[in-house]
């Protein structure tokens, strides 16, 4: 594996995508395998879920949701390795401010386009007085 | 002093400069200098990613936004098949696992593997984009084309600008398959195999926001 560690011998920093142990081909693709079963468990029950009467219906958007964050981690950690080590601490700190600015981003829209919606005046009175 | 040493990459980076010859106090850290260059490279095109990222979200704000806007013409409901998203959220998620080997077989510098694990990689990545052309295809026919209303406009512009991704994705796997079979696993060639993979798998979790919010939600509500 060509990561700083063998290059220099010493302790520094990961590039993002990099593992940091010194597992073994085996170990990596045990981790690779991992990361795949499950992702094919939360989108298998993300399809589920949708399509499902089993649950109460308010509930699968949220679940749906929370399973797709889910799995963006799963994908974070085992194909990505974004860990939590102090090898990797620029990598995270970098995904976290990306996250900051699309929750701020999408939040914001909605927030704002929400209530511009619903102070805006139904379309068809809009037409009549443009007449 | 015989601690100084020089990186291969960049003549300026100073490794355990002033280690021993110091003070010899226990403060005295030894500065390693400059990072790698993978470090480098890879650091900026994850910073690239993540502002690809941040792109997305705003595609997704706007997507949000429309998804009530549909002018009477047809819901998500109507249009969505959500069999043929399965396979290609299958197909992609498959070729992320592939690519992984591809990652592992660089970094054993086995080039069969390499290849192969690339080729089928690139293969899954074709099935994926030749289902969304279908589906993109019959929308149009069927008159839901990105004109009909805002709703589709959002979604085309959404779900096509993940299509031109993938498609730019593939043109770069089989750059990187034609540049290993000609130049073999240089350092260089290993950073771009990096950024490749870093590429492919951010494209197999923006995919995971979409088949959430757009089929899934869409169909469900």
């Amino acid at each position: 594996m060509t990561n700083a560690h063998e290059e220099f011998g010493m302790e520094t920093d990961l590039a993002p995508g990099d593992e940091s142990e010194e597992g073994g081909i085996a170990h990596r693709v045990v981790g690779y395998l991992t990361g795949l079963a499950l992702a094919i468990l939360l989108t298998a029950t993300s399809f589920f879920i949708a399509g499902t009467d089993l649950v109460w219906q308010p509930s699968i958007p949220v679940a749906l949701v929370v399973l797709a964050v889910a799995q963006m981690g799963v994908h974070l950690v085992f194909f990505l390795h974004i860990t939590t080590g102090p090898d990797n601490t620029n990598n995270v700190l970098a995904l976290a401010f990306g996250v900051l600015v699309v929750i701020l981003l999408m939040g914001g829209s909605l927030w704002i386009m929400g209530h511009l919606n619903h102070n805006m005046m139904p379309m068809d009175q809009l037409m009549r007085m443009q007449r | 002093m015989s601690s100084v040493t020089f990186s291969e990459d960049d003549p300026h980076a100073l490794g355990g400069l002033g280690g021993e010859g110091g003070h010899g106090s226990a403060a005295a850290r030894v500065w390693p200098g400059p990072a790698p260059k993978r470090i480098v490279t890879g650091y900026g095109f994850w910073i690239f990613i993540l502002s690809d990222i941040i792109m997305f979200s705003a595609f997704f704000a706007t997507y949000a936004v429309l998804v009530g806007a549909t002018a009477g013409g047809p819901t998500g409901r109507q249009i969505f098949d959500l069999r043929d998203v399965a396979i290609e959220t299958g197909l992609l998620l498959a070729s992320s696992f592939t690519c992984g080997m591809a990652t592992i077989a660089a970094d054993e510098r086995n080039v069969i593997w390499f290849q192969l694990a690339m080729a089928v990689t690139g293969a899954l990545g074709l099935g994926f984009l030749a289902l969304e052309a279908k589906e993109f295809a019959g929308l149009v026919a069927q008159g839901a084309g990105p004109t009909r209303s805002a709703f589709l406009s959002a979604f085309f512009t959404l779900v096509g600008c993940h299509g031109l991704h993938v498609s730019a994705g593939i043109l770069w796997l089989l750059t990187m398959m034609a540049q290993v079979f000609a130049k073999g696993f240089r350092a260089d060639i290993q950073r771009r195999i990096l950024c490749f993979a870093l590429f492919w798998h951010a494209l197999d979790i923006i995919w995971i926001a979409v088949f959430t919010i757009v089929y899934l939600l869409g169909s469900a509500a």
